[in-house]
């Protein structure tokens, strides 16, 4: 079986990302998962068993000290001097803004032909078939890198299940970044979380308001039910150009592509570009003033009516349930 | 300074856009097509850097079919001053690397300061040839930028991540893209339309740019699509209209598909 790089992204106080556990869930499916990390130097040994746990056969600690302040290129190091190193059957990083930009940079480095926001990965024979979901969903395509070697972006928290878990085989090197041709990171100001909800990507359950809610005061609606059900909060792009919600919360064609069991839409029309990041859900839920609202043609379950009375009878519905 | 703003031509998102399902490519005679609004928003950014720095050339370049002209035609009637088409038989169906490669030759050849790209088009949104056309020109690339700050010889933002902001910075020559959280783009004038017609626009191939494909690509992977499968439509389950008891019949439902 084949070596599968998987580059693991690391906050910047030195934890595994949330995506670790399918991204190597993801080089199982195709391989042998080789979990490539940048650390501080000593860093990385407290890593390790973390890692075999979530299925990595190996690790490759690349010890570069520059890792919080060169951008990407230590993680473009890491991944080449791995390569060189292991000869892998194909590499794959997130489908995140740095994952993607990490890709990029080694596709050209390393002659490689890049794959990008994989949905699912599978082998027949010796090719490595990547699946992706285009158009927000409307198509399902099938792809490959011919004629060379092949790099991977795959969308996050789509890979579901684990990698058998491992004692790995670890390898330390020792790495110096050129930072000439770098950018420079001078603050990384980290956004927590400050609430409990799940991430908009990769959440299961997705509640998202549109202008229908009418206010930002009054968007607190959908952050209650997100909360009842927790789910993550979402916001067609209406809701906030309106200046409801972040822009962080956009789903659709300019923001999150999302796929969870559940998404509920509250007070959103359903225009094309919403529909697009979120088609995909299992099941959809709407419920909207208007009958006609195009939200309707797609939605599992469809309620013409005041978000304002149905979703606080949901609510406590909810909870007497939570209650017996 | 000459800043160079790279420009895609997308199918319009307000239309049907489809894949043609022999190819898996885009079907671009299949919707209109429009600049990416995101690349406007590119264009805005070197356009008020050159309203408050006089002297300032801005350059719009794209890779594409003839269709491209009308989207680097508009902008140049914008306020862009000349504008590159990349244009070659051989690149239709180019794959992220391909297109990267004739970027980062047409790049050099122009001779610029700053490129400055929208973060991800709406098409393929694989927000992946900004970061490889850096590596190709061998500079610091800045992704996803949701501020930017150009000096005489640094450029310098705030890049959004999944995770978190960062701040960044790198020297000049540099390559950086842009979200939409920058300003949306002016309207071209009557004035401007006019003189876009005189403007320089230079048409480069492949050859003219030094890129022989059998050669340059070489043992370089490229990406193919195997099958593009149209997924059937989604159809519309129960709706109810609300008659007092909605939020309990939608409590049920949830209940028996197990979503709560």
């Amino acid at each position: 079986m084949s070596n599968i790089l998987a580059l693991i992204e690391v906050s910047s106080n030195g934890d595994l990302r949330d995506s670790t556990s399918s991204l190597l869930a993801a080089a199982a499916r195709i391989g042998s998962p080789v979990a490539v990390v940048v650390t501080t130097p000593g860093a990385g040994s407290a890593l390790v068993e973390r890692l075999g746990n979530l299925g990595a056969a190996q690790v490759f600690l690349a010890e570069i000290d520059q890792g919080g302040t060169l951008l990407v290129a230590p993680q473009v190091d890491a991944l080449a001097a791995a390569v060189s190193t292991l000869a892998p059957g194909a590499i794959l990083t997130v489908n995140s803004v740095e994952g993607r930009d990490v890709a990029a940079r080694l596709g050209v480095r390393i002659g490689a032909g890049l794959v990008i926001d994989a949905v699912n990965l599978r082998s027949e024979g010796l090719t490595i078939v990547a699946t992706h979901s285009v158009f927000g969903g409307a198509y399902t395509v099938e792809s490959t890198v011919q004629g060379g070697p092949m790099i991977v972006t795959v969308r996050e928290g789509v890979i579901e299940g684990a990698a058998d878990a491992a004692v790995p085989v670890v390898t330390t090197v020792s790495l110096t970044s050129d930072a000439s041709n770098s950018a420079v990171i001078d603050e990384v100001i980290d956004v927590v979380v400050a609430s409990t909800r799940p991430g908009l990507r990769g959440a299961t359950r997705v509640v998202s308001g549109g202008r229908g809610l009418g206010s930002q005061e009054k968007f607190s609606l959908v952050d209650q039910l997100a909360d009842a059900l927790g789910a993550a909060v979402g916001a067609s792009r209406a809701a906030v150009d309106a200046g409801f919600v972040a822009q962080a919360c956009q789903v659709g064609q300019t923001g999150v592509t999302v796929s969870p069991q559940l998404y509920v839409a509250l007070g959103i029309s359903g225009a094309i570009q919403h529909r697009a990041g979120m088609q995909t859900a299992k099941t959809i839920v709407a419920i909207n003033k208007d009958a006609d609202a195009p939200i309707f043609d797609i939605a599992d379950f469809g309620i013409v009516g005041d978000v304002f009375t149905v979703v606080p009878q949901l609510i406590a519905a909810i909870e007497s349930r939570g209650k017996k | 300074m000459k800043i160079i703003v790279l420009v895609k031509q997308v199918p319009d998102t307000y239309g049907e856009r489809t894949l043609d399902p022999t190819t898996g490519w885009i079907d671009r005679a299949g919707s209109d097509a429009v600049i990416d609004e995101i690349d406007e928003r590119a264009l805005e950014v070197a356009l008020s850097y050159k309203d408050a720095h006089k002297g300032t050339e801005v350059v719009v370049l794209s890779m594409g079919s003839k269709a491209v002209t009308v989207g680097l035609r508009k902008g140049l009637a914008m306020g862009a001053d000349s504008a590159v088409h990349v244009l070659d038989a051989a690149l239709e169906g180019a794959d992220a690397g391909w297109t990267a490669a004739a970027i980062a030759a047409a790049l050099t050849s122009t001779g610029f300061d700053l490129v400055i790209a929208g973060n991800e088009s709406t098409d393929g949104g694989g927000g992946v040839v900004p970061a490889m056309v850096a590596e190709h020109l061998g500079l610091a690339h800045m992704t996803f930028l949701e501020s930017v700050d150009i000096s005489a010889d640094q450029v310098a933002g705030e890049r959004a991540t999944g995770q978190g902001t960062l701040r960044v910075h790198a020297s000049l020559p540099a390559v950086i893209s842009i979200t939409e959280n920058l300003p949306e783009a002016r309207f071209p004038n009557f004035r401007g339309i006019m003189s876009a017609k005189k403007k320089p626009f230079r048409v480069a191939s492949l050859g003219d740019l030094g890129i022989d494909p059998a050669v340059t690509f070489a043992g370089v992977g490229r990406s193919v699509v195997l099958q593009a499968t149209k997924r059937p439509a989604r159809t519309a389950g129960t709706k109810i209209v609300d008659e007092g008891n909605a939020g309990v019949e939608l409590a049920d439902f949830l209940v028996a598909g197990h979503l709560i």
